[in-house]
């Protein structure tokens, strides 16, 4: 059977119900506070060689999905299998092998740089860490690393501040790659940089992907450069997904009014024509509206989404999945939406 | 880069005294305790005793040179004491938060509403006088003010993405305080460390002025202005003399501190040029 | 004078002063805002395109000021007005907003007493009559619930409404000249989409000329009729806005529009290889010889590492200014 889940021997990562919930406000013994569910039953499927984009708005739980892969934060629900192995949990070593498949990009590289190390002292450190202690091997894996992502192995007794943005976040790939991990998650790797930076960085990182063999989870709001980058997407909505597919299928053919939502919003430099807007704002996680929670920016919502929680993710025809009570009406008139933009 | 005048002037004065601390047995023209002799006694300063002599006849610029071992030793090794147990407590408070955050808040609290000095009186006469427990009850009264900017430099550091970083690739929670927080709090914390300094160097002077320091006969500035009180009127050499070293040292770390932190300020420095 | 451009800068130079030297940061930039008209400034950190606004509005802060070149508005230079008639300009007739709106709002203060200060301020209204007007300055700009939303606070409202407040405080008196400096670069797209919405039709209704300044080339394109494309501290190109995007001239901007992945471009095209632009940008202070992008320039000659390029016509309208350009 075809599971867009990818919930196959060739999967390497697999989220499933994630839930993470945090206490807000209260007094003592955390009574009378609220729960702030960032995420809140999350299932996603992460193949070998595969980059997931993973899309959504600030608040809608992305990056606790990511937080939750690399291990620095304890779901409350639900658990994450990477490479065979459960790593949810507080167990010990577990973060420290987990290190070793699972890393990641940061986003600014100006601040995700140790001022007061050099590049030698940023890459050395984690292999020693991890046991490699015969300087000769150190000192190779260092230059090798270096030369993948494009600088010379004589930069590397230089200080952060004496490269260039583009160069810094080039360091930062080699950190996250220096313990030759598996799965790299790239978050906004290249939305900090000057624009006429960030293709070199694109295609460093796919490039890397290939000749490294390694899978991505692609955390951005630029819909360009998601579309550029993954196979597959996955779209979150306050703390759900609410669209998964192919990248074709989600771009091309996008079920959820969400994810249509997010398209139309993208500026058309070709046209001076007015943007497509989405009313109102992301609701206040801590008091989520009753029924669907997109419901009420949604445009196609009736009284079944102002009254039922969302339906469980579906099955499509095409392969993909969709949260919505009525993506199948919405996708027949494909064509009638699209034109009928602007305000309801 | 342009050093500054506070800079410059602070150091060269801390320089001096730590020069004449080291140098005492060759600067020192008589013994600061064995050479009484009443035959000279409160002599006023001359071409033979530049600052003059006490009422037992010893050489008061030779005890000032003694003097500056003890108040120096006291103003640095306390210090060190405090910055140790300040960034100790500040720094994984900051980093852990939870419930070790509360305790060290509550004992940083705790220290800054008691009075230091009076803290350390009570520790002195718990302990008795004496270079030691001088040591100890100043070295264990002074380390809130370190604490507080170590917890919030630490506090604000470790949410960076490089913390971050070193996390992810499967870092101990002692090698991050160590390798990433520490080294980027460094420069508040010397500034800190510096006006600490002074202020242990004033506090040893009030401390062996009360008579709790360090004991007679062995000099230290606070003990000989103590013993100068009398003769005031009579022999102001006596106290003029310790006193100008003690407002000299504090004075010219006060000036260091200020000037370090003018080039350590994080603020200061250029993010991208 | 209704034949005169709102705006006319003409060779513009703004120094950078380091001691007793001086670095142009920004030099011969010249361009004419016409009323109502929508002029997009686009380029990356450093290029300038902050600074010549912060111009504009007679804000430039040592160590920067201006070193050369003309500023006209409404006929007038803005340089020669005493400091009194340039602070009545600001906020009356030239308003700006920012990209973090929570910075350039004042936190201790209610928004509605924000926009109403504009009124009594500018306009010589009483406070009672300025915060009636608030709160329909506030409707306008379709925050719900204004008389209720202009008692609350800036840490109070979501990044998309304190935008909508700078857009209330910025148009408040009606202006001839809304300056908007990334006004969307910390807001989600569905959030920056109503906020560039809103900011076009309240413009368009009132005649508001719009400057907005931004690193996303195809955002601005998109709202304004021209873009000006500055690099290193110059405009490199000025063009219509959909030309700009179609037939780019400069190398750089051929760079930048070939080098950004775009919606839809995959499924057209499949994936190709990103077109890159080699190199770093270049800072202030080590601005290379001749004309500033050759380091980078795939088509650079002899002529271009030696003498930098005057300002050429383009058939097709527009301004270039490249030794090589078609």
């Amino acid at each position: 059977m075809h599971d867009p889940l990818g919930r196959r021997d060739d999967v390497i990562l697999s989220v499933e119900d994630l839930a993470v919930h945090f206490p807000v406000g209260g007094g003592l013994l955390g009574r009378g506070g609220r729960l702030l569910r960032a995420v809140d039953g999350v299932d996603l499927g992460l193949k070998r060689g595969e980059c997931l984009g993973l899309v959504g708005e600030s608040g809608s739980g992305k990056s606790t999905v990511a937080l939750s892969m690399l291990g620095l934060l304890t779901p409350t629900r639900g658990r994450i299998v990477v490479d065979g192995q459960v790593v949810t949990g507080r167990r010990a070593g577990n973060r420290k092998t987990l290190a070793r498949i699972v890393q990641m990009v940061f986003q600014d590289p100006y601040a995700s740089l140790n001022p007061r190390q050099t590049v030698r002292h940023t890459l050395e450190d984690p292999l020693r860490v991890h046991g490699v202690t015969a300087a000769s091997e150190i000192e190779d894996r260092v230059a090798t690393m270096l030369r993948h992502v494009g600088l010379r192995p004589e930069q590397a007794d230089r200080y952060p501040h004496e490269f260039s943005g583009g160069q810094r976040q080039r360091i930062g790939i080699a950190r996250a790659l220096i313990l030759n991990p598996r799965i790299v998650i790239c978050d906004e790797p290249v939305s900090a940089l000057d624009v006429s930076i960030r293709a070199q960085i694109i295609n460093l990182l796919l490039e890397l992907k290939e000749t490294l063999g390694l899978s991505y989870i692609m955390i951005s709001h630029d819909l360009g450069v998601v579309e550029h980058m993954s196979d597959r997407v996955a779209v979150m909505y306050l703390g759900r997904i609410v669209e998964t597919g192919d990248w074709r299928e989600i771009f091309e053919r996008p079920a959820h009014p969400y994810t249509r939502s997010l398209i139309a919003a993208i500026p058309d430099p070709l046209h001076h024509a007015p943007l497509a807007t989405t009313k109102g704002e992301l609701p206040n996680p801590l008091s989520p509206p009753n029924g669907c929670a997109f419901g009420p920016r949604c445009r196609y919502a009736e009284a079944v989404c102002h009254r039922e929680p969302g339906p469980p993710l579906e099955m499509r025809p095409d392969g993909h999945m969709v949260r919505c009570w009525r993506a199948d009406e919405i996708t027949d008139q494909t064509a009638l939406a699209l034109t009928a933009s602007g305000h309801p | 880069m342009k050093l500054r005048a506070n800079l410059i002037i602070g150091g060269a004065l801390f320089a001096l005294a730590i020069f004449v601390g080291l140098l005492a047995p060759w600067l020192a023209h008589t013994d600061p305790v064995l050479d009484a002799n009443l035959m000279n006694a409160e002599e006023a300063p001359s071409w033979l005793w530049w600052f003059g002599t006490d009422g037992q006849g010893r050489d008061i610029y030779s005890r000032v040179v003694y003097g500056a071992r003890v108040s120096l030793t006291v103003g640095i090794v306390s210090q060190l004491i405090n910055s140790v147990i300040g960034v100790g407590l500040g720094l994984s408070a900051g980093y852990w938060g939870g419930w070790w955050d509360d305790v060290v808040n509550g004992l940083t609290n705790l220290m800054l509403a008691i009075p230091s000095l009076i803290f350390a009186l009570a520790i002195m006469a718990v302990l008795g006088p004496g270079l030691t427990s001088l040591l100890i009850a100043l070295g264990l009264t002074n380390w809130s003010f370190t604490c507080r900017i170590a917890r919030a430099s630490a506090l604000s550091l470790k949410s960076q993405g490089y913390v971050q970083a070193a996390t992810v690739l499967g870092y101990g929670d002692l090698r991050i305080m160590i390798t990433q927080l520490l080294p980027n709090m460094l420069g508040p914390i010397i500034v800190i460390g510096t006006l600490g300094m002074g202020s242990a160097v004033l506090s040893e002077a009030s401390l062996s002025f009360l008579g709790l320091g360090v004991r007679p006969p062995y000099p230290s500035w606070g003990s000989m202005l103590s013993e100068a009180r009398d003769q005031i009127t009579t022999a102001p050499w006596l106290s003029v003399f310790p006193g100008l070293a003690i407002f000299l040292t504090v004075l010219g770390l006060n000036l260091l501190g200020d000037g370090l932190r003018d080039i350590l300020d994080p603020q200061s420095r250029s993010r991208r040029t | 004078m209704t034949g005169a451009p709102l705006i006319d800068i003409e060779d513009l130079r703004i120094d950078l002063n380091h001691g007793s030297s001086q670095v142009p940061a920004v030099e011969g930039v010249s361009f004419r805002i016409d009323r109502g008209e929508t002029f997009g400034l686009v380029g990356e950190s450093g290029c300038g395109k902050s600074i010549t606004a912060l111009a504009l509005i007679g804000l430039l802060r040592p160590p920067l000021s201006v070193g050369g070149g003309v500023i006209r508005f409404d006929g007038r230079e803005i340089q020669r007005l005493p400091a009194t008639a340039q602070r009545a300009l600001r906020g009356n007739r030239i308003a700006m907003i920012f990209q973090e709106p929570m910075t350039a709002l004042n936190p201790v203060s209610p928004v509605g007493r924000q926009i109403a200060e504009m009124f009594v301020l500018h306009k010589g209204k009483s406070w009672r009559e300025a915060n009636q007007l608030a709160v329909e300055a506030l409707a306008r700009v379709r925050v719900p619930a204004p008389e209720r939303r202009v008692k609350d606070y800036p840490h109070q409202l979501s990044g998309g409404m304190r935008q909508r407040v700078m857009i209330a405080i910025a148009l408040a008196c009606g202006p001839d000249l809304l300056i908007a400096d990334e006004p969307t670069t910390a807001l989600d797209v569905t959030v920056q989409a109503e906020i560039i919405e809103l900011m076009r039709t309240l413009c368009a209704e009132r005649g508001t000329a719009i400057l907005m300044i931004s690193h996303d080339l195809g955002l601005v394109a998109n709202v304004c009729r021209r873009v000006a494309v500055m690099y290193a501290g110059r405009i490199v190109e000025e063009r219509g806005s959909a030309d700009i995007f179609r037939t780019p001239s400069h190398p750089y901007t051929q760079g930048l529009v070939a080098s950004l992945p775009r919606l839809g471009s995959r499924a057209a095209l499949g994936r190709t290889r990103l077109k890159e632009i080699a190199g770093v940008v270049p800072a202030i202070t080590s601005f290379p010889d001749g004309c500033r992008f050759n380091p980078r320039c795939a088509q650079a000659t002899d002529i271009c590492r030696a003498t930098a390029p005057e300002t050429s016509l383009l058939e097709a309208g527009g301004l270039v200014r490249c030794h090589h350009h078609a």
